[in-house]
């Protein structure tokens, strides 16, 4: 089977496995997006459940970033991008246009591809988040949200006696730990990471791998990533997107092992990619 | 295999000819930046040579008798006691006394050598210090530009070619002689406004003129100019609209200044109705003048904000504009003021748009505020080379050091500003 053959039937076919859970924390029901008149993603449903580590996979251009990207409405900074369907959090729709996307991504945090602390010290990069929406009334409470962040990012040891230093000053890795310990900061439902290890060496994602095993248990986790061990290390559910469809969602185990579709089994043999 | 040997020579057959072909690049270069630097060099010769002389003033030894009946004083102590006082007359008898001089004419050939600013100077030393009166006291009075202009050719030993007459040439070589001539630091210069003598001429009138006008500027056209170019790059929308409006500001930029003066003539003076040659007036020719370089070097330094730094901010749920106000801005910062730095220096030295709101009138009084007729720093370099005095010359090239000298301090702020704020990310 060539991939012009596989094209016509990722068009041609509906999501197998399954893509509902019961009790979703999320759920994206028809989803569709277009950049300009160009369609980028195609009827997407898709339930992310409560505390759950969901990887999404595929090849690049798939549309598995823009449609992370829809979820906490990152899109709207993009002028020509138009998202069609129905995305909850909860009871509450996130395109409804009454809705503030300010408390939406107080909730829905986001985690990007490359490591982007701010230009300021550390201790500044993880308050900036509380302080912004007046989480804590008192400097002490405050430094202890930052103290609780940055252990719970595992950063704490390395960085507590120099808090004041540069965040940029730090290391790849430990850069991309201080952007988890900043999400978490403004304790957020659930997580958005947008390949959050691409620009990382082998140390550095295996930490970020541990902590995302970690952060599971208080938080969901939607994570798109290029590296199908990386998926299938963290994942709980997986989701296989071609050419802006969803094609298979099933428990991460199941993907990897006996996939129901033959796009995924052609991706993760690593036929194409 | 015998390819790749004909390849190999090839290339090596080539190689000198690039070198060569490199060199003569770098050559350019070099000549390029000689040619720059060579006319800096004649440039800044020629105006030092000349504008040195501007800062240094010819004065004259005389022992003046400063009798009280002689002067027209009858008591000190009266308001205006010495501002009808007669310092001129005392300054004539003293310089008759010194050169033995009865005859009519040959007194008003002597009282040309002394400038007519020296009995001010004097009145006011005899007025900070009364007790100097009724007695005779040796000052140093400051002499006629004429006289500075033959004494600083002395000086040099170049050519005079003044309007002295040989008679006033003899008198003055007499004091020369016995030591009672002197340059001294030209204090008038730097503290007073315009004058119609040169040596009375001075500098500060146009400084604090151009001080305002380019106050003026800066309060208005940064923070129009960084609003402007905040709302143009984070929330206008891309469209036509928008697209207009960022050719038209190019376009602005590249107006001819005069253009600006006009267009300040027609609505601030005969539509608004303010006074002609304030600096107010300057200020806001000046600022529609700079707001289009401010706006474009503001945009740009927003557009080199890297976008992952909004992101992550808009992604941790700020606002809009507490992401511009905390990221973007002060990111953007040194670029801003680097642009809005060499703005000013360019409005600084901007003349035409000012000839045409009339800051190019001869002001004497130093200006006290904005709403004071003033004019600005080129404009009277501008003045000063249109003068038909000779000594004008080198207050012309003093007054260009001046301006230069501010231009300097100006873009080594900008310089400073950039390094001191500028962060890395």
């Amino acid at each position: 089977m060539n991939i012009s053959e596989h094209t016509a039937q990722a068009h041609a076919d509906k999501t197998v496995g399954e893509p509902l859970v019961k009790n979703a924390k999320m759920s994206m029901r028809g989803v569709n997006v277009f950049y300009a008149d160009k369609q980028a993603i195609y009827g997407v449903d898709l339930d992310i459940g409560r505390n759950e580590v969901i990887a999404m996979i595929g090849p690049s251009g798939c549309g598995k970033s823009t449609f992370l990207r829809c979820l906490n409405r990152m899109n709207d900074t993009i002028d020509i991008c138009r998202v069609e369907g129905k995305l909850m959090l909860e009871n509450q729709d996130i395109y409804d246009p009454s809705l503030d996307v300010v408390p939406l991504r107080a909730r829905v945090g986001m985690v990007f591809q490359k490591p982007n602390p701010f230009p300021k010290s550390i201790y500044d990069n993880v308050a900036y988040g509380p302080r912004i929406h007046g989480l804590a009334s008192r400097r002490t409470e405050l430094d202890e949200i930052v103290e609780t962040s940055l252990r719970k990012a595992g950063l704490w040891d390395e960085v507590k006696d120099r808090l004041h230093g540069p965040g940029t000053g730090l290391s790849g890795g430990q850069q991309q730990r201080l952007c988890i310990a900043r999400t978490i900061a403004v304790s957020p439902e659930v997580i958005l990471m947008d390949e959050p290890c691409s620009a990382l060496d082998p140390i550095a994602t295996a930490k970020i791998e541990e902590l995302i095993a970690e952060l599971s248990e208080n938080y969901t986790i939607a994570i798109v990533t290029h590296s199908m061990q990386q998926a299938a290390r963290v994942s709980h559910r997986t989701a296989y997107f071609h050419l802006g469809k969803l094609i298979e969602v099933n428990d991460t185990e199941k993907v990897f092992t006996n996939p129901d579709h033959d796009l995924t089994e052609a991706y993760i043999t690593g036929r194409f990619g | 295999m015998t390819s790749a040997e004909s390849t190999i020579e090839k290339v090596n057959k080539n190689l000198a000819r690039r070198y060569r072909a490199e060199q003569r690049f770098r050559l350019y270069g070099i000549l390029s930046v000689l040619f720059g630097l060579s006319c800096l060099v004649v440039l800044f010769t020629d105006i030092i040579g000349k504008g040195y002389k501007g800062f240094v003033s010819t004065e004259i030894y005389l022992t003046v008798d400063l009798s009280s009946d002689d002067l027209g004083i009858s008591d000190p102590e009266v308001e205006n006691a010495f501002m009808q006082a007669d310092f001129e007359g005392a300054i004539k008898r003293a310089l008759y006394a010194r050169l033995d001089v009865t005859d009519r004419r040959a007194k008003r050939a002597l009282n040309a050598l002394i400038s007519s600013g020296a009995s001010y100077a004097l009145r006011d030393q005899v007025k900070r210090q009364p007790e100097l009166l009724d007695s005779s006291h040796g000052f140093w009075l400051l002499a006629d530009d004429d006289v500075d202009t033959w004494y600083k050719s002395v000086d040099s030993k170049s050519p005079f070619t003044g309007r002295l007459s040989d008679e006033q040439l003899t008198w003055l070589q007499t004091l020369d002689f016995s030591g009672e001539l002197r340059t001294a630091l030209n204090t008038t210069f730097f503290t007073s406004g315009d004058s119609r003598e040169p040596e009375m001429a001075g500098i500060m009138g146009a400084a604090l003129g151009s001080f305002f006008t380019v106050l003026v500027t800066l309060l208005l056209s940064f923070p129009i100019g960084v609003a402007a170019a905040v709302y143009l790059e984070e929330y206008a929308p891309k469209n036509r609209w928008t697209d207009l409006i960022e050719v038209n500001i190019n376009n602005l930029a590249a107006v001819p200044s005069i253009i600006f003066g006009l267009l300040g003539l027609a609505i601030f003076i005969n539509f608004f109705e303010m006074p002609r040659s304030i600096p107010l007036v300057g200020g806001l020719v000046l600022t529609l003048m700079t707001l289009p370089t401010i706006i474009i070097s503001s945009r740009a330094a927003i557009k080199a904000v890297p976008p992952s730094i909004r992101e992550a901010a808009l992604g941790l749920g700020a606002s809009k504009m507490q992401m511009v106000m905390h990221h973007v801005l002060p990111l953007a910062m040194p670029g801003m003021l680097t642009g809005a730095i060499i703005g000013m220096a360019q409005a600084l030295g901007e003349t035409a748009p000012l000839l045409m709101i009339g800051m190019v009138a001869f002001v004497v009084d130093l200006p006290g505020g904005v709403m004071d007729a003033a004019t600005a720093l080129p404009v009277q370099i501008f003045l000063w080379a249109d003068s038909p005095e000779r000594a004008f010359v080198e207050k012309t090239s003093a007054a260009i050091m001046v301006l230069l000298g501010f231009l300097f301090l100006m873009n080594a702020l900008a310089v400073w500003l950039r390094r001191r704020l500028e962060r890395r990310w």
